[in-house]
């Protein structure tokens, strides 16, 4: 072993590129920017109502911030709200859990082999337009209970993003790393496991964000025609009681659990993918 | 490094053709290829881009079959790719979601070996190649050069007994190049695997290698074959020697148009071997043709 020919410079190393994110104070300034411009979209919304402005926009029929704030409180205080938000939560979780066991198998599935590719593209592809909402009558035949035809709905929501996102993900898998596995003696198997799956993975963990958008989008409009308890009900049987505050206050319990709830999948797939976090290049 | 006393690693091709599409319509991407490489000889293939050298590789390595005609690696059939033949490419070769040390264990991790073995050996051979400080770092946090190091040891590792090489430094910057040019030379004296390294680079085929051959443009064929009779070790200072020049001179009489010189000199705009054989090509006269 001479290990004469190893040109290797321990002072040309020392200076070899590492690629980093530059992170300076910038970040401390951005989250003091966004909490002021929030406060000032609250303060101008205050400002309409309060002015009854009409402007295309009625707004002396929009409850303002501080009605709804106070109706938030009073929400959230009543024995009902654990009820609504946790008849809400257990079925996007049961709809969007059952599209991702299915929607990941099968996209891998698809984008591995022809043969199943063209059996089951074509009618996935037909449904695919149809939106959720399309399917509430027929779900509500379709299943015993209204709560199962609810989460159905919220499946069909999570279903296509996650399904879209992992095809794309597998097929865009250089070609020349599975060559190398191969190479390295990889089998079918190992190959699976360790290269199409790391390799699709950021492309499925967007997926899975994007479908837990659509499965809130799918969840409201099915528990407002359907529902009994949820956010959705709520929201639409605050108007039919003409308790306006309240309707708002559904409405932002929406955007904040659908926000938090796909902050959570991205927060768990950076966890997952370290080499996306390094490196600089973020999903 | 290999045990076995018989030197391996000898290649045998005889008549490979292979051409993609239906057979009628087919192009032919390889015409009549015999070649024979000795076990731990260093061969190049030299060719413009496109005459089909990297497609030469993939069917050695098992990728591509032959559409006629056999590849023999230790007098075996080659049929599907193996951990005897490791490959390295120009670039995306890593892993990007493991670390180097994974990228360097894995094909120890497909043979079984348990984890404190492989990553014991692992880090062996960071320190050979000097990238023990990086051992738990992501591919895209290095250089260009160092992620090519780390790719070289993960295949070595495997103490393949053929070492493929598709313009392996192609997408480096020169000082780095020459660089991985000798830590090359430096870890095929110790494996004494065979090594077939394809470039487009004439003084790389050269400084590396102990033949050169030479491919046409598409339908790539073996045109000629150079015998590289420079002594070993090599240095940086044999570039510049009148031998190193004289063989030079040779690859570039085969490299220049073989029947049709307009279209030889169309395809010497587009290829590096063209740019290097440009002085050849000025010094005929092309003007009447």
């Amino acid at each position: 072993m001479s290990a004469q020919p190893i040109a290797v410079n321990k002072a040309r190393e020392a200076d070899a590129r590492i690629k980093r994110r530059p992170r300076g104070s910038g970040g401390l300034f951005r989250l003091v920017h966004r909490g002021v411009a929030l406060a000032v979209f609250i303060g101008l919304w205050q400002l309409a109502c309060q002015a009854k402005l009409h402007l295309l926009i009625n707004f002396g029929n929009v409850p303002g911030p501080i009605a709804v704030a106070g109706a938030f409180i009073g929400f959230v205080q009543s024995p009902d709200a654990a009820r609504h938000i946790g008849s809400s939560l257990i079925r996007i979780f049961s709809g969007f859990a059952v599209g991702a066991i299915l929607a990941v198998p099968i996209g891998i599935w698809v984008a591995r082999s022809r043969a199943v590719e063209d059996t089951l593209l074509t009618p996935l592809e037909i449904l695919r337009p149809i939106p959720a909402v399309a399917w509430i009558p027929l779900s509500i035949l379709m299943f015993t209970t209204a709560e199962q035809s609810m989460i159905y709905i919220c499946f069909i929501g999570a279903f296509y993003p996650i399904l879209l996102s992992t095809i794309h993900g597998v097929k865009g898998i250089d070609r020349r790393l599975l060559n190398a596995a191969q190479s390295l003696g990889a089998g079918r198997w190992e190959i699976f496991w360790e290269v199409i799956l790391p390799g699709a993975f950021p492309s499925i963990v967007t997926g899975l964000s994007i479908g837990m958008g659509t499965c809130w989008f799918s969840l409201i409009t099915a528990e407002m025609m359907a529902g009994q308890f949820g956010i959705g009900y709520l929201t639409w049987e605050s108007y039919t009681l003409q308790n306006y505050p309240q309707i708002v206050v559904g409405m932002v319990l929406i955007g904040l659990l659908g926000m938090l709830s796909s902050l959570l999948i991205k927060k768990l797939g950076s966890m997952l993918m370290p080499w996306t976090r390094r490196g600089g290049s973020t999903v | 490094m290999n045990s076995s006393t018989f030197p391996r690693g000898a290649i045998r091709i005889r008549n490979g053709n292979l051409s993609f599409g239906a057979d009628a319509t087919g192009t032919d991407v390889l015409q009549n290829i015999s070649l024979d490489v000795l076990p731990g000889e260093f061969v190049a293939i030299l060719g413009p881009s496109g005459c089909g050298k990297s497609t030469l590789l993939g069917a050695i390595a098992g990728f591509a079959r032959l559409t006629r005609g056999e590849i023999f690696v230790d007098l075996k059939l080659v049929q599907k790719p193996d951990a005897d033949r490791g490959i390295v490419f120009q670039d995306h070769n890593l892993f990007p979601w493991k670390t180097v040390i994974s990228n360097v264990e894995f094909g120890m991790k497909m043979r079984g070996v348990i984890k404190a073995e492989r990553r014991a050996i692992a880090k062996e051979i960071l320190a050979r190649i000097g990238l023990s400080e990086f051992w738990r770092h992501y591919p895209c946090e290095l250089s260009g050069g160092m992620q090519q190091r780390v790719n070289l040891a993960r295949v070595l590792v495997n103490q393949p007994e053929v070492l493929l090489m598709d313009e392996p430094f192609g997408a480096l910057d020169a000082q780095t190049r020459l660089q991985m040019q000798e830590m090359l030379l430096g870890l095929w004296g110790e494996y004494r695997m065979t090594v077939v390294f394809v470039t487009h680079d004439v003084d790389e085929a050269i400084f590396l290698s102990d033949r050169v051959l030479i491919m046409s443009k598409r339908p790539g064929r073996i045109t000629a074959e150079i015998p590289v009779s420079l002594g070993r070790p090599r240095t940086l200072e044999l570039s510049t020697s009148p031998d190193f020049q004289r063989v030079k001179r040779e690859c570039l009489e085969y490299v220049r148009p073989d029947s049709n010189r307009s279209a030889a000199a169309q395809n010497m705009e587009r290829t590096s071997v063209g740019i290097l054989g440009k002085e050849i090509l000025e010094s005929l006269d092309l003007s009447h043709s």
